[in-house]
């Protein structure tokens, strides 16, 4: 495990995981046109084990599975792109991998801009809107007064 | 003796047949859609995630709309589905004190850091059935507020910042799994917290609330209930690191029970702790009370013989797959197996008839 503090390892975990977090049709919408690849390992569908922690912060323990799908292209340039996306998505997974490798490419600004930009956007205000809705049940304690001399 | 069990075919398939249309029930009324069940089912989809151990509210959605509705079969479809995939490996373990949170909300502390936040919840409602949802209509946006930038911490570290609770000191040791190794007594914290994880809503409530009543009393308190988004993070081995996946959606309840001291650590409260996939607080409350009851050995207390302590007891029967597996099979043929008990009540009656005859 390379739990590496290079910025490159850095930066591609951010956009591998915006790739995977992106609501399939969305990314689809963003990155309609894929270039020539091949699969190097075919959308697969399967599960991850998601672990917690005995009191949140102790010993990890097994609280159940979530689907999973992964894939490995090879761009004809020879990029080679990752995916593991939440659910069973399998065109997710490949479309996903596909801008994962492009992101290693030329026209990584481009996809930077075009689809990962909106991605992380529309992510972060959909995170606002929740967090927004959830403040506004926020309790405001006020102590009420009692007795004759108040 | 050897019975036919051939004859049942024809049958069979026109049972399934019509179940399929009783499924689908009044043609004349539309069909739900799975993203319907998804959307506006979601806490039966809940359920179905949690103890069907498998999170994924489309998969839970269509299993329920195949079992009519009957969550412990739409359990038992996931469960079966489950079975059929590859298990690509384990996530780090979640970190919830970093929820995105819906609610919060603490019974022991009136003001704290991030506040209580109420969330999308049924509190406080006056359990009046609303006859406006029986017409359709679309409800006006919530409210929303500024959303303070501040970190929502967990409430027990607050009282661990005196010494005055139990400590859960990070640690790494393997969880055991349950679903790959056959369940061993005694078991370990971890192996109990997967199995209440996946256990009957019914069953582990009627549990906690008999440790309310009495029944291997731990006096709790939430101390805190947060329902929210976690990251998911995983290791790819094709990349070397770790990436965050996809988000679930959790419900953890951390209870603060009756102290505990001795000769050399002075008194301090324990704790009990619940971890749900979905929106389910009934279930991570009630998961977080059998907890605590069943630690009674290590945290040095008596067995009251109450069966919320006994872990054989709990773990054995809080599974409703392997509870309705094994009551259900009785209703399917058993000619044979009957057939026996049948030559044998007729030889005791005939001994019965023939030792009274000598008697007399």
């Amino acid at each position: 495990m390379s739990q590496s503090s290079q910025p490159e390892t850095a930066a591609r975990r951010d956009w591998i995981s915006a790739l995977a977090k992106a609501p399939p049709g969305r990314l689809a919408a963003l990155l309609p046109e894929l270039p020539a690849y091949e699969m190097l390992r075919a959308p697969e569908i399967g599960t991850v084990m998601v672990q917690g922690r005995i009191g949140g912060t102790g010993a990890p323990f097994n609280l159940g599975e979530m689907t999973v799908t992964r894939c490995s292209v090879r761009l004809s340039e020879g990029a080679v792109g990752h995916a593991c996306v939440q659910g069973r998505n399998k065109a997710h997974a490949a479309r996903a991998a596909v801008a994962d490798a492009l992101m290693q490419t030329g026209a990584a600004p481009q996809i930077a801009a075009q689809v990962l930009g909106p991605l992380r956007q529309e992510a972060a205000e959909a995170r606002a809107t929740r967090a927004g809705k959830a403040a506004a049940t926020r309790v405001e304690f006020f102590t009420m007064l009692r007795g004759e001399d108040a | 003796m050897y019975v036919a069990v051939k004859g049942g075919e024809r049958a069979i398939d026109a049972a399934h047949a019509w179940l399929a249309e009783e499924r689908r029930g009044d043609p004349s009324v539309p069909e739900l859609t799975l993203a319907q069940i998804r959307e506006q089912m979601a806490l039966a989809v809940n359920r179905v995630m949690a103890e069907g151990s498998l999170y994924d509210p489309d998969l839970a959605a269509l299993a329920i709309k195949q079992a009519r509705g009957d969550l412990i079969e739409a359990v038992f479809l996931i469960r079966a589905y489950r079975t059929t995939l590859p298990r690509f490996g384990a996530s780090r373990p979640v970190d919830t004190a970093a929820m995105a949170v819906d609610r919060r909300v603490s019974a022991t502390f009136k003001d704290l850091p991030g506040g209580q936040v109420l969330g999308p919840t049924f509190d406080y409602t006056h359990r009046l059935l609303d006859f406006a949802l029986a017409a359709e209509g679309t409800p006006p946006p919530a409210p929303m507020a500024p959303a303070p930038d501040e970190p929502v911490p967990h409430v027990t570290g607050l009282l661990d910042r005196d010494g005055l609770i139990e400590r859960q000191p990070a640690e790494d040791t393997p969880a055991p799994d349950l679903t790959r190794q056959p369940l061993e007594l005694p078991a370990s914290r971890a192996l109990r917290l997967q199995a209440l994880a996946r256990a009957d809503e019914g069953f582990t409530l009627s549990l906690a609330y008999s440790t309310q009543r009495g029944y291997g009393r731990t006096h709790a308190f939430v101390g805190e209930l947060r329902i929210g988004r976690v990251a998911v993070e995983v290791e790819l081995p094709e990349l070397g690191f770790a990436v965050e996946i996809g988000e679930v959606e959790l419900t953890e309840c951390d209870t603060v029970n009756q102290f505990k001291g001795s000769k050399t650590e002075p008194p301090q409260f324990t704790r009990g702790y619940g971890l749900v996939m979905g929106q389910s607080e009934r279930k991570a409350i009630s998961m977080s009370l059998v907890d605590r009851a069943l630690r009674w050995q290590e945290l040095g207390e008596d067995f009251t013989g109450a069966p919320a302590q006994d872990e054989e007891f709990v773990l054995s029967h809080c599974d409703n797959i392997q509870s309705t597996g094994f009551l259900e099979h009785i209703k399917l043929p058993h000619y044979v197996d009957f057939q026996a008990e049948l030559e044998l009540v007729r030889r005791m009656r005939r001994e019965a008839v023939q030792m009274q005859e000598a008697a007399e």
